[in-house]
């Protein structure tokens, strides 16, 4: 491969920024061939060292991928394939400081900040503090802060929850204190065998939105004959309406990766990584200070890296090819990653709290609990753990909601309950009987102020945005979708019934046709709305 | 003595029912293979012989027993016992949606005839979305004297990544870049193909299926109103640039070549050339003058 690099020279401080990542480049020599497989195989690090760029300068500029790609040895035009499909990745100079304010469902509802020059984006999983946003300043103090800064969510539970507010979560003695790294001894002296035994004992289903048992999982990367073994802790959490792996990761970051050293041992990972959203950066910051300080304990190497704005790398295939370098294109299943996973081998991926129960199954303290994110029309929003099979009308009464018009339950790829509905028991069970699923725990509110109307056009918008555009049905079946639904409530009269019907004609070929759960599921909401709100008779 | 080398287990046959009638298969084969073999037509756009599946556009899907959700059959494994309906109503409606997404987003007026006809026999009518559905019209890229490219008509099946990438010419000179319905192929910033890494070889072209990369001389021919393909031949010929021997397919109309070609199946190139096959032609059209 020839890279031929027209930009122009990369800057100082871009070189040194890249260089810091990667090191010193060695003395050029023109007499010796530069690249081949060595270099190659640090394809993984495109993503850490155009964030290294970025935080640098505001900006990856031309002359700056192009370095990097000299460095990697990538040829240019996929490297931009990669910067141009993350939101968070700018290919235009910036501001030193650039104000990022959510415009999402839960944002809209508090009357989103209104900020001159800020960037609108998507759900920063601050929805129990909104109207939210993230605040970035460049530079060689880099700074990304979350705000409102002060946490005024609750934070209910006794089981998974427990330690949050209560554990100091910068310190490893804290975490001792209240019986951490108990659980990987533990792991340690029954052998892996008895730990995938009780996490299949106790029927734990994962927690990150498809609600697969993870035991099973355990037990076939254990058994995967290739080598090595990853493991992989999702915390790219980016469904709308979901905080409640942020609240884990910053108020008890330790317990996360003690779960990761437990899981990695069981299963036979030899490295493991945990994708943590860039819009996350207090938990990025607190995991990583974790994870260095208790190196010694863990017996495998872990690492953090950052997401860089795109909700689809949270499907797991997307989240491989993210670490791997490139853009978070879902991949075709099978084969599944218990099998071929990260670079292609068996990989073991769980979502942040599907791990933290694990620690509750080997101390021999499991209660099969749910941790749910309520925000919205709720006069105390915030996580909630209850347990498996609580009917949501409690939960929404301890949340302090009042007169209910709709509630979506699991997300943008959930779907609308009304309040006719709200008995329905909180488990796998009692969601699928009424057609509706838990989902990412997601509960947003709606009161009759809310515009519901304005509800299901920013979940269009949503979909139509966050589709990596690789298959047709969800790639053109998004915008269309969107298309549709704008027409419908926009245009006074006329029979709207060719258009319901173009709506579920697209959402049939893309439950069916779509490579991944992203374009399965974003027609789900929309169709429960329709059908569940009124928002067609005015 | 020489050590014994292990080459892998001998393949065996497995056997699956599709539409109902049992057929044979070498394992590792696709469903595509199978649908082949049983003269089932499968419509497919992102699929090419020679080049590894990429499964993006999902016209070829088709119902597996036992399966949630549709899946690509020119990609997955066959299986033993697997049951596989090919024209279910499930299968007819998504790839009657996937054609009219298409046609309602891309200009796909050059493509071939047979996908005119899977448009007819799905009953595809992508003018049912409406007039104001967003499509992908853009101005058409004329920036070398070689090819052209036409994004309006481009459905983004990725043939043309893999062909510059790693499944041919090992140049990647453009990518897919943008997400969701602003996906594009694109090179590097968009800069034109001078500056590019492109080497010329046109094996985008070859791979291209609706004619969004096309040659100059056609472009400007069909222009200009003399595109004719009734009034063209074809002459078969074997490179003369170099000793590897590639088959070229010279398509001549009104005495010049209009247009060069090799056979994807062809032993020597598998559809592939380089700048000088393909583009390398002119000489012999220089008269003397
Ligand atoms: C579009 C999409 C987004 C997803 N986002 C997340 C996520 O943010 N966090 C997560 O844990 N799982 C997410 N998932 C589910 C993962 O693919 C995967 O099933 C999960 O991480 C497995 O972990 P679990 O078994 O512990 O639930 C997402 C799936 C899809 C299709
Ligand atoms: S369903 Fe959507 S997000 Fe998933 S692979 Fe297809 S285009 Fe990408
Ligand atoms: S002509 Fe060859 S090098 Fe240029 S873009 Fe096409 S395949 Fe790549
Ligand atoms: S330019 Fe042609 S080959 Fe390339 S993606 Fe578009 S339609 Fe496919
Ligand atoms: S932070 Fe704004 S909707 Fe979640
Ligand atoms: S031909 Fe199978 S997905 Fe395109």
């Amino acid at each position: 491969m020839d890279i031929r690099t027209t930009g122009g020279p990369a800057t100082d401080v871009e070189m040194a920024a890249v260089d810091g990542l990667l090191g010193d480049p060695e003395p050029v020599d023109h007499r010796v061939a530069y690249g081949g497989r060595a270099v190659r195989s640090l394809r993984h690090l495109l993503l850490p060292v155009l964030h290294a760029i970025q935080d640098r300068t505001g900006w990856v500029s031309r002359g700056a991928l192009e370095y990097a790609c000299r460095r990697l040895s990538i040829p240019p035009a996929e490297a931009y394939g990669v910067v141009s499909f993350y939101a968070r990745f700018a290919h235009e100079p910036r501001d030193a400081k650039v104000v990022h304010v959510c415009d999402d469902i839960v944002c809209s509802l508090a009357g989103a900040n209104a900020v001159e020059g800020a960037i609108r984006v998507p759900c920063l999983g601050l929805c129990d503090r909104a109207p939210a946003s993230l605040v970035e300043r460049f530079g060689a103090d880099y700074q990304a802060v979350q705000m409102p800064e002060t946490p005024p969510h609750v934070v209910a539970g006794v089981q998974l929850l427990r330690r949050v507010g209560v554990v100091d979560p910068e310190s490893i003695e804290s975490y001792r204190a209240h019986g951490g790294f108990a659980g990987l001894q533990r792991a340690r002296e029954i052998g892996r065998e008895a730990v995938i035994a009780m996490v299949s004992e106790a029927k734990l289903l994962g927690r990150g939105g498809a609600a697969f048992p993870t035991g099973r999982k355990w037990e076939s990367v254990a058994k995967a004959q290739a080598q090595p073994h990853y493991l992989v802790c999702n915390a790219d959490e980016s469904e709308p309406g979901t905080f409640k792996d942020r609240v884990l990761m910053e108020n008890d970051p330790f317990a996360v990766v003690e779960a990761m050293a437990i899981a990695a041992f069981a299963t036979g990972c030899e490295r493991g990584y945990i994708y943590v959203r860039d819009e996350y950066p207090l938990a990025r910051r607190r995991i990583g200070k974790a994870i260095s300080q208790s190196r010694e304990l863990l017996g495998v190497e872990l690492e953090v890296r950052r997401g860089a704005g795109a909700y689809i790398c949270g499907e797991e295939t997307a989240l491989f090819n993210s670490i791997e370098g490139k853009r978070g294109e879902p991949r075709n299943k099978p084969p599944f990653p218990v099998e071929v996973g990260l670079f292609g081998k068996p990989t073991l991926v769980n979502n942040v709290e599907t791990l933290l129960n694990v620690l509750d199954i080997v101390n021999g303290d499991f209660g099969d609990t749910r941790i749910f994110c309520v925000s919205g029309r709720v006069s105390r929003p915030g996580v909630y753990e209850v347990p498996m099979g609580t009917p949501l009308r409690s939960l929404l009464e301890i949340a302090g909601a009042g007169d209910i018009q709709a509630v979506l339950l699991g997300g943008a790829a959930g779907s609308f309950l009304t309040a006719d509905q709200i008995d329905v028991a909180l488990s796998f069970e009692g969601t699928r009987a009424i057609g509706a699923t838990l989902g990412s725990g997601a509960v947003i509110v709606f009161d009759e102020t809310a515009d519901m109307k304005e509800v299901l056009l920013r979940i269009a918008r949503f979909f139509r945005d966050e589709s990596c555009g690789q298959c047709v049905p969800c790639r053109v079946g998004t915008k269309r979708q969107e298309e549709i639904l704008e027409r419908m409530f926009t245009e006074r009269d006329g029979d709207r019934s060719a258009d319901v019907m173009l709506l579920s004609d697209i959402a049939q070929a893309m439950r069916d046709a779509s490579i991944c759960g992203l374009g399965q599921t974003a027609a789900n909401a929309i169709a429960s709305g329709l059908t569940q709100l009124k928002v067609l008779n005015g | 003595m020489a050590e014994a080398v292990f080459v892998g287990l001998p393949k065996r046959f497995v056997s699956l029912s599709i539409d109902g009638r049992e057929v044979e298969v070498l394992e590792g084969s696709t469903i595509l293979d199978a649908c082949r073999r049983l003269e089932v037509d499968t419509p497919t756009l992102c699929q090419l012989d020679n080049l590894t599946p990429v499964n993006v556009c999902r016209v070829c899907v088709v119902e597996v027993e036992g399966a949630r959700v549709l899946v690509p059959a020119c990609s997955r494994r066959v299986e033993a016992g697997m049951k596989v309906r090919t024209d279910s109503e499930r299968v007819r409606h998504s790839r009657r949606l996937v054609l009219e997404l298409l046609g309602s987003s891309v200009d796909m007026s050059l493509c071939s005839a047979q996908v005119r006809g899977w448009m007819e026999r799905y009953g595809a009518v992508p003018e049912r979305f409406g007039v104001g559905a967003a499509t992908v019209a853009q101005p058409v890229k004329v920036d070398n004297e070689l090819y052209v490219r036409d994004y309006s008509r481009c459905i983004l099946c990725y043939k043309c990544v893999e062909a510059c990438g790693v499944d041919a010419q090992n140049t990647f000179a453009i990518g897919v870049a943008g997400r969701g319905f602003d996906a594009h192929i694109s090179t590097e910033f968009d800069t034109p193909l001078p500056d590019s890494a492109c080497v010329y070889c046109g094996n985008c072209i070859g791979v291209c299926p609706t004619g969004a990369l096309m040659f100059k001389s056609e472009h400007d021919m069909r222009g200009a109103g003399t595109w004719d393909e009734g009034r063209q031949s074809v002459t078969e010929t074997v490179c003369p640039y170099c000793g590897v021997g590639c088959m070229l397919e010279l398509h001549v109309q009104d005495n010049s070549i209009v247009k060069v070609t090799s056979p994807l199946d062809h032993s020597v190139t598998s559809g592939h050339l380089c700048v000088k096959g393909r583009f390398g032609f002119e000489f012999v059209q220089r008269r003397k003058g």
